[in-house]
């Protein structure tokens, strides 16, 4: 279980383009490949803006012109880094507590004229705090609710599936 | 400015997000959960699926009943949250690029 003690998620994906559009597309166009049912704005989503340079403020914009600011640009070094902050808090509103707050670091390296490695590192995840306390506190019963669980749903799912 | 800022996937739906507080405070089954919140049994059923499916939510078979309750680990929860997040969101990034790369190269 040496997940459950990590504070950190990484992911890394190779696309066949140069590092140069690799970065304009994943910060500046960040729209064209957002998951479109993960945005924090209740409203229809009209765009998504990328201020692109430290201190840019990342929001997305409502088809009723709401906004939502969801993250702070820390490093913008284009064509290679960029970090920005996630400002959403545990319940899943923005956080205004930029100490409970966590970061995504994204590194670009070109490994041929047209093929970029893009690692992405979504890391300090344990500042969100004391919402996870919270939850653990609600679902650690007594009598141990964790305990097993995990085989136990396991063999659930194996029961169900026809 | 007021900003409204709901939720994020699997909690965007009012409901939902609902039922995953309800499951907070203690392990619940879909009776229960209908009773608590103004939608059918049928309709907590598919909530309780798109919840587990994100992994926020676990069921257990209690006697007859399959009781539902949140992830006993709260960071893990949110490590697989996010780790399925930007697995999609990368994939979905790579084609984007890869498009209007093609695009150039014709």
């Amino acid at each position: 279980m040496t997940e459950t003690t990590s504070t950190a998620v990484r992911t890394t994906i190779t696309v066949d383009a140069p590092v140069a559009l690799a970065f304009t597309v994943f910060t500046e166009d960040m729209a064209s490949w957002w998951p479109a049912d993960h945005h924090i704005l209740q409203a229809p989503l009209a765009s998504m803006v990328f201020e692109p340079r430290a201190g840019g403020r990342v929001y997305d914009v409502g088809e009723d012109g709401s906004e939502c600011q969801w993250a702070r640009v820390l490093v913008h070094e284009p064509p290679h880094r960029v970090v920005f902050s996630w400002d959403i808090s545990l319940q899943w509103q923005v956080e205004e507590d930029k100490a409970r707050t966590s970061e995504v670091e994204v590194r670009f390296i070109a490994e041929a004229p047209a093929r970029t490695r893009v690692e992405l590192e979504h890391r300090h995840l344990d500042r969100h705090g004391e919402g996870w306390e919270g939850m653990r506190q609600a679902v650690g019963s007594p009598e141990g609710w964790a305990v097993g669980l995990q085989s136990f749903s396991r063999r659930l799912e194996n029961a169900t599936t026809p | 400015m007021k900003t409204y800022c709901g939720a994020l996937s699997a909690l965007g739906d009012p409901t939902r997000r609902a039922i995953f507080e309800h499951l907070g405070e203690r392990p619940l089954a879909v009776v229960d959960l209908a009773a608590l919140v103004p939608v059918s049994r049928p309709a907590v059923s598919q909530h309780l699926k798109v919840l587990k499916g994100a992994g926020l939510v676990r069921d257990e078979q209690v006697g007859t009943r399959r009781v539902y309750s949140l992830d006993p680990d709260g960071i893990a929860v949110l490590r697989d949250y996010l780790d399925r997040f930007w697995n999609t969101a990368l994939h979905s990034f790579k084609k984007r690029v890869e498009q209007l790369q093609e695009e150039t190269n014709r």
